[in-house]
């Protein structure tokens, strides 16, 4: 358990060292989010009765979340593998299950972090409930957990920096614009709604939002659901990956 | 007969059409100095990098201290410690984080004989004065002994150094001598890749030479330099073993 903790502390104290960069900067980005769209839409818009800037910040909670878990991991390991360091952890004998959650704790961690740094600052700014507290929990770990983990995969399978952009811009950024946090998927055309329902981060940040209004595009236990389902599968993977030593053990 | 320190059997590696090792049998025994020799893609870093885990072979077994390295790999890679070739370090931590976390990764937690032992190998390594500097202020030579460092961190009975005093001034190389004599003179087994030969000569029992993937050459130094009558140095042994 020492070289899993151990571990785990590092890839903490790796973020820490740089939280200016790793926690401020989006706590920062996600605040001007909440600035210019609630500016733009508080007077005009209402989501499920609820005024938009009350609507968007769980959102914003969530994708702040859902990014930073998934930068976390996998900026580590493309670095670690770029510069030759991530020896370092693959001459000890941590087990690969040990070196999964360490690296998934550690980014669901910061992604927490920063989450909880957006909701403070953006409070200020919204009339916000809590409405179900145990969803707003549930739905953080869960979808920090989930994103660490695919952080890991894109960290594992991409060789260099611009294959990571790559899966971060085309893939986790599009993920989790197109899931809701600005808008409920009714406000979409019957096309987009339908396949809104095909993107999991939707079900992450709508469960989310459950938990802060108590109103949802799906039921939370739906969410719930998929989440997991998707957690399991990813988390699976990653495993399966980190047995055979994919692009890490030649 | 007491289980050797390493011993690699019908080791076999290929890179795509590249055949990096080719039927590797090898046993190095429990104290010795020993060398493993030869030029570039003969094959040295690979068989390290196998015996590390690090490489996955095709056929063949390794055993550290008589654990195989893929069925029993947590016993074997806590008897081993590897000083890497390449000049890494991780550029977020100081060189007391560094060695700390490389001890709990092997699963050595916080403690005063941790931390006396941490002390004890910055000292040999000249390296007390740099102890809270982060690692991207280090000049290339203290980052190497930084990596000799890591390698000692959790008292490896077996220590592999490919190629440790590259890049490393004299005074320097010669203090790091010093202390790799002194581990083996307590027991510590040494295996060492390098492209000085005299430093093989001066220090190693036993050397193999590699080439191509396969051990050419297999003796001790004395024998080595021996068989090759007339020749004083182990430069030239080497010369002729290569084009024979």
């Amino acid at each position: 358990m020492i070289g899993f903790w151990t571990l785990f502390y590092k890839e903490v104290l790796r973020f820490w060292k740089v939280g200016f960069q790793t926690i401020a900067a989006p706590v920062l980005t996600a605040m001007l989010y909440l600035l210019i769209f609630s500016h733009v839409l508080e007077a005009h818009v209402r989501v499920h009765g609820i005024p938009y800037s009350a609507f968007l910040v769980p959102g914003l909670v969530m994708m702040s979340i859902l990014q930073n878990a998934f930068a976390n991991s996998s900026s580590s390991l493309i670095q670690s593998k770029v510069t030759g360091s991530i020896v370092f952890v693959l001459l000890p004998p941590i087990s690969y299950q040990a070196f999964w959650a360490a690296y998934v704790l550690a980014a669901a961690l910061r992604g927490l972090v920063v989450g909880l740094g957006v909701l403070l600052v953006t409070a200020w700014f919204a009339d916000l409930h809590f409405a179900e507290l145990p969803w707003i929990l549930l739905f953080a770990l869960l979808g920090g957990g989930m994103l660490a983990t695919l952080g890991v995969i894109a960290g594992i399978w991409a060789d260099k920096f611009d294959q990571l952009a790559a899966f971060q811009n085309f893939l986790i950024m599009p993920l989790t614009f197109l899931s809701g946090v600005f808008y409920s998927i009714y406000s979409l055309p019957a096309f987009w709604q339908e396949t809104s329902r095909f993107n999991p981060v939707f079900y992450l940040i709508d469960g989310f939002r459950y938990g802060f209004h108590g109103v949802s595009d799906v039921s939370p236990w739906t969410s719930l659901a998929v989440g997991v389902s998707c957690f399991l599968a990813l988390a699976a993977l990653t495993l399966t990956l980190l047995k055979r030593g994919y692009k890490l053990r030649m | 007969m007491s289980v050797p320190a390493i011993r690699v059997a019908g080791l076999t590696k290929h890179f795509g059409d590249v055949r990096a090792l080719d039927g590797v049998d090898l046993e190095i025994g429990r104290g010795e100095f020993f060398g493993l020799l030869g030029p570039n893609g003969a094959g040295k870093t690979t068989l390290i990098s196998a015996l590390a885990g690090l490489v996955r072979p095709d056929r063949g077994t390794l055993e550290v201290m008589g654990h195989d390295v893929r069925t029993d790999y947590r016993a074997s890679r806590r008897l081993l410690g590897v000083v890497p070739q390449e000049l890494v370090f991780d550029p977020f931590f100081s060189v007391r984080e560094t060695l700390e976390l490389q001890a709990g990764y092997f699963g050595i937690g916080r403690s005063k004989r941790r931390d006396a032992w941490i002390d004890e190998i910055l000292d040999s390594l000249d390296l007390a004065a740099k102890a809270n500097a982060n690692m991207r202020a280090l000049s290339g030579g203290m980052k190497r002994r930084v990596l000799v460092a890591q390698a000692l961190v959790h008292k490896p009975p077996v220590i592999v150094l490919d190629e440790p005093t590259a890049g490393v001034d004299v005074e320097l190389r010669q203090g790091l001598w010093r202390f790799i004599r002194r581990l083996n003179d307590d027991g510590h087994t040494i295996v060492l890749t390098t492209h000085y030969l005299e430093e093989a000569e001066n220090h190693c029992n036993r050397i193999a030479m590699m080439k191509a993937g396969s051990i050419i050459a297999l003796d001790t130094t004395a024998n080595l330099l021996q068989r090759f009558a007339g020749d004083l140095r182990l430069e030239d042994v080497f010369v002729r073993v290569m084009n024979s």
